[in-house]
């Protein structure tokens, strides 16, 4: 009978307990970390000690590329002609004063860099989150400070600034030029291009869903081509905008389009509430927009924006196809200096440039991220 | 039947507060105005590239072309029109979106699953490559791999072997080509037959593991199928494929294969560039699925592998998906940054040394935009078929 019980025992149960298990690995500090995040198992382990191989096959010449063999100061590229020697600085020292302003008069640069401070301390008082009378701030930003930027970098003879030709332009502050008039321009014609598709009015949505679509399927640099090539065709011929400003209206026309989806995005996040809220407080459309949606959507797509921004900056390099010194063609001009030329230096221009676009766009780009963060506090 | 609406219900409204008279007379204003600057527009450009003495028509399309281009997968030379010019110029540009889609694609998601990873060296790692590639110029990037890293490469004689006789030099990169010869579409046709084959065999290993649970060594025998029967018939043919390896004669490599160097750079700059977007998103994708997903496959029995494919990434793809084709479009837009460093892309062949030639900017322009539109307006459409499919059906 017995013998029967012990048969039918199913065979997978247990008979007697299993030993006792090891205590934990510490779960803290440093033998915890190397155990669990640098060799938890064989291939993991393989894996980190290849990725610490690479590291260390390629950190110390970065570093004594950079830093350690490199010419600091110079008068003349002959130190950075030596065999062995890293970075050649001292071609970006010398050539600081033109990469910032290429040929814009010297005497004048103060008009450029009164801008730039300007510019600086606007966008500072619209990004800092709390700041007060952002209001204001925006007028000043896209009314006041295009006004002012044009009267200083171009001139105005009544005000004793002389007029400084477009040809002379160039360099670092072009650059932000560019991305200046592309931002102060795109938001409010993509507030306006994305209410127009957001529309009940078939006529209006076809327009803007017709030239969003239009300007997002195509590179930016047809339609640089198109601004530098077509536009003098458009209009009467004495009326042939400026060299800069080309390019300058292809790139807000640009950038306006990406701006409307992402302002798009905003409005569609709305809730239906929202709308028929204003509606029934007797609002009319556009009051609606301004005082009840708007306000609301364009703050959720701060980050959108931002990120579009830092695209928009990014994307100004191109400008260069149609003939604009940027700040890119004027490092690649320096670089072709015979007195400064040697086997590093456009390496070293190179990386001088990589670094200004990368501080600007990692900033910017933690900055949106800082914001997604305290937008989601605020709707959990 | 009808209904006589009541006097007294019906709103008096002013005509100009009435929504859809207003609506109406927007649309009608918006339309004169937009009208009236396309007929401006028109006949300025029309006055003016007569003055100009712009050519009008599509006359230029087949007339002769007179220069050559360095790469061309159709057949072109100076005597060839402008029409081919424009041809190869668009399979240039489709050639270099498709090796870069394809390269970027797997780049991207080795990174992303790589910035998810356990492994603390692996993630940082990932983590720097995207944080800085993504935040600097793709056409910085691309002028750094071109003339920082591929110009001053030494001559052809000084060529860096790289083994298998693969030669880097300033002239690009030689490499040994196959010579098909007469028998070899025996080899290739194994080859077919070997892959319908795989495929074949894996229907059925399904069909029986969906019956008895049995599963069958798909992999392997896939393996082996594709590698053994061309093999097979390689020999059996008589070996009809050889490689023609590049020789140094003089200054410059005789016989293989040269790839330009415009062309290493562009690749290498878009594949870098877009990778870190993909990367991005496919760690977003993968975060996207909830955890208790991956738990509950755990709590089953899968092993990681397995979870991450049978589990995770399928739910992932959804998100995936439509923010990959458009960075996808993105690589094929950004292709046209060619123009910079001279690969012969539709860009820089048509809309730069044909438009230079010709003067005819209006018509080469607008053909340019359209190519680039079609193939944006054919992918979004594509997308949106695929988006209608795959779309969640909440219960």
């Amino acid at each position: 009978m017995t013998d029967e019980t012990v048969s039918s025992d199913p065979f997978y149960l247990r008979r007697q307990s299993t030993p006792s298990q090891p205590p934990p690995v510490l779960s803290r500090g440093v033998p915890a970390f190397v155990r669990g995040r640098l060799f938890p198992n064989l291939l993991s382990g393989g894996l980190t000690l290849l990725t610490l191989a690479f590291v260390v096959w390629v950190l110390p010449g970065v570093v004594r590329f950079l830093f350690l063999d490199a010419v600091w100061s110079a008068p003349n590229g002959a130190a950075c002609r030596l065999p062995g020697t890293g970075a050649c600085w001292a071609f970006v020292a010398q050539k600081l004063d033109y990469l910032i302003y290429a040929s814009y008069p010297r005497p004048a640069t103060w008009r450029v860099n009164l801008t730039l401070a300007v510019g600086s301390v606007l966008i500072l008082w619209l990004l800092w989150p709390g700041a007060p009378r952002k209001g204001w701030g925006a007028l000043l930003f896209f009314v006041a400070f295009p006004v002012l930027t044009f009267v200083l970098l171009h001139g105005l003879p009544a005000l004793g600034l002389t007029v400084i030709d477009t040809d002379l332009w160039g360099g670092i502050f072009v650059s932000l030029l560019v991305a200046l008039v592309g931002i102060v321009f795109s938001l409010p014609a993509g507030v306006l291009l994305a209410l127009g598709r957001r529309s009940q009015l078939p006529v209006v949505k076809f327009f803007a869903v017709v030239f969003i679509e239009f300007v997002r399927g195509v590179p930016l640099i047809t339609v640089l081509f198109m601004a530098n090539f077509m536009l003098p065709l458009f209009v009467p011929d004495n009326w042939s905008p400026d060299r800069l400003l080309r390019p300058l209206i292809g790139v807000a026309l640009f950038a306006s389009a990406y701006m409307a989806e992402v302002v798009r995005g905003g409005l569609q996040a709305m809730p239906k509430g929202q709308f028929e809220g204003a509606m029934a407080l007797g609002l009319g459309y556009w009051n609606m927009m301004r005082l009840v949606i708007l306000p609301q959507a364009l703050t959720i797509v701060i980050p959108g924006i931002v990120n579009t921004f830092i695209g928009l900056f990014k994307d100004t390099t191109l400008v260069a196809v149609v003939g604009i010194f940027d700040f890119l063609r004027t490092v690649d001009t320096a670089g072709l200096d015979p007195e400064w030329a040697g086997p590093t230096t456009t390496t070293t221009g190179y990386i001088f440039a990589a670094a200004f676009y990368w501080v600007f766009c990692f900033g910017m780009s933690r900055y949106s991220l800082m914001m997604e963060r305290r937008l989601s506090l605020g709707r959990r | 039947m009808t209904f006589e609406t009541p006097a007294h219900a019906k709103p008096r409204v002013a005509p100009w507060y009435d929504p859809r008279i207003r609506g109406f007379a927007v649309q009608a204003i918006l339309f004169v105005i937009l009208a009236y600057v396309g007929y401006v527009v028109v006949t300025n450009t029309a006055t003016n590239m007569v003055r100009r003495g712009i050519p009008l028509g599509f006359d230029f399309w087949n007339k002769s072309a007179g220069f050559d281009i360095d790469l061309t997968l159709i057949n072109f030379s100076a005597v060839s029109s402008y029409g081919q010019a424009f041809w190869v110029g668009l399979l240039n540009t489709l050639l270099v979106a498709a090796i870069g889609v394809v390269l970027a694609t797997l780049l991207g998601f080795t990174i992303g699953v790589a910035r998810l990873s356990k492994n603390f060296m692996v993630a940082k790692l990932a983590t720097v490559y995207v944080e800085t590639l993504r935040n600097i110029p793709l056409l910085l990037q691309l002028l750094f791999w071109y003339n920082a890293v591929l110009k001053p490469l030494p001559g052809p004689r000084e060529a860096i072997a790289l083994g298998g006789g693969i030669f880097l030099h300033n002239r690009g990169l030689t490499l040994p080509a196959p010579q098909f010869g007469a028998g070899s579409q025996y080899v290739v046709a194994a080859l077919a037959l070997a892959i319908v084959g795989a495929l074949a065999y894996r229907g059925w290993a399904r069909s029986v593991q969906r019956t008895t649970g049995v599963q069958k060594p798909v992999a392997l025998v896939a393996l082996l199928l594709v590698v053994v029967v061309p093999l097979a018939a390689f020999f059996a043919a008589g070996r009809p494929i050889n490689f023609d390896y590049p020789q140094l004669r003089g200054f410059n490599f005789v016989g293989g294969q040269r790839i330009l160097p415009e062309l290493i750079a562009l690749v290498l700059g878009l594949t870098l560039y877009t990778a870190t977007f993909i990367a991005e998103i496919v760690r977003a994708g993968i975060l996207s699925v909830s955890k208790g997903q991956s738990e509950a496959a755990a709590a089953l029995g899968l092993r990681p592998p397995q979870i991450l494919k049978l589990v995770v990434l399928p739910q992932a793809m959804r998100v995936i998906i439509p923010p990959l084709t458009n960075q996808y479009l993105n690589l094929t837009k950004n292709s046209s940054l060619a123009v910079f460093i001279g690969y012969p892309d539709l860009v820089q062949v048509f809309a730069g040394t044909v438009l230079n030639q010709t003067g005819a900017a209006v018509q080469i322009i607008a053909i340019t935009m359209a190519v680039y539109l079609a193939i944006s307006l054919v992918t979004s459409l594509g997308m949106g078929l695929y988006n209608r499919r795959m779309v969640l059906r909440e219960r």
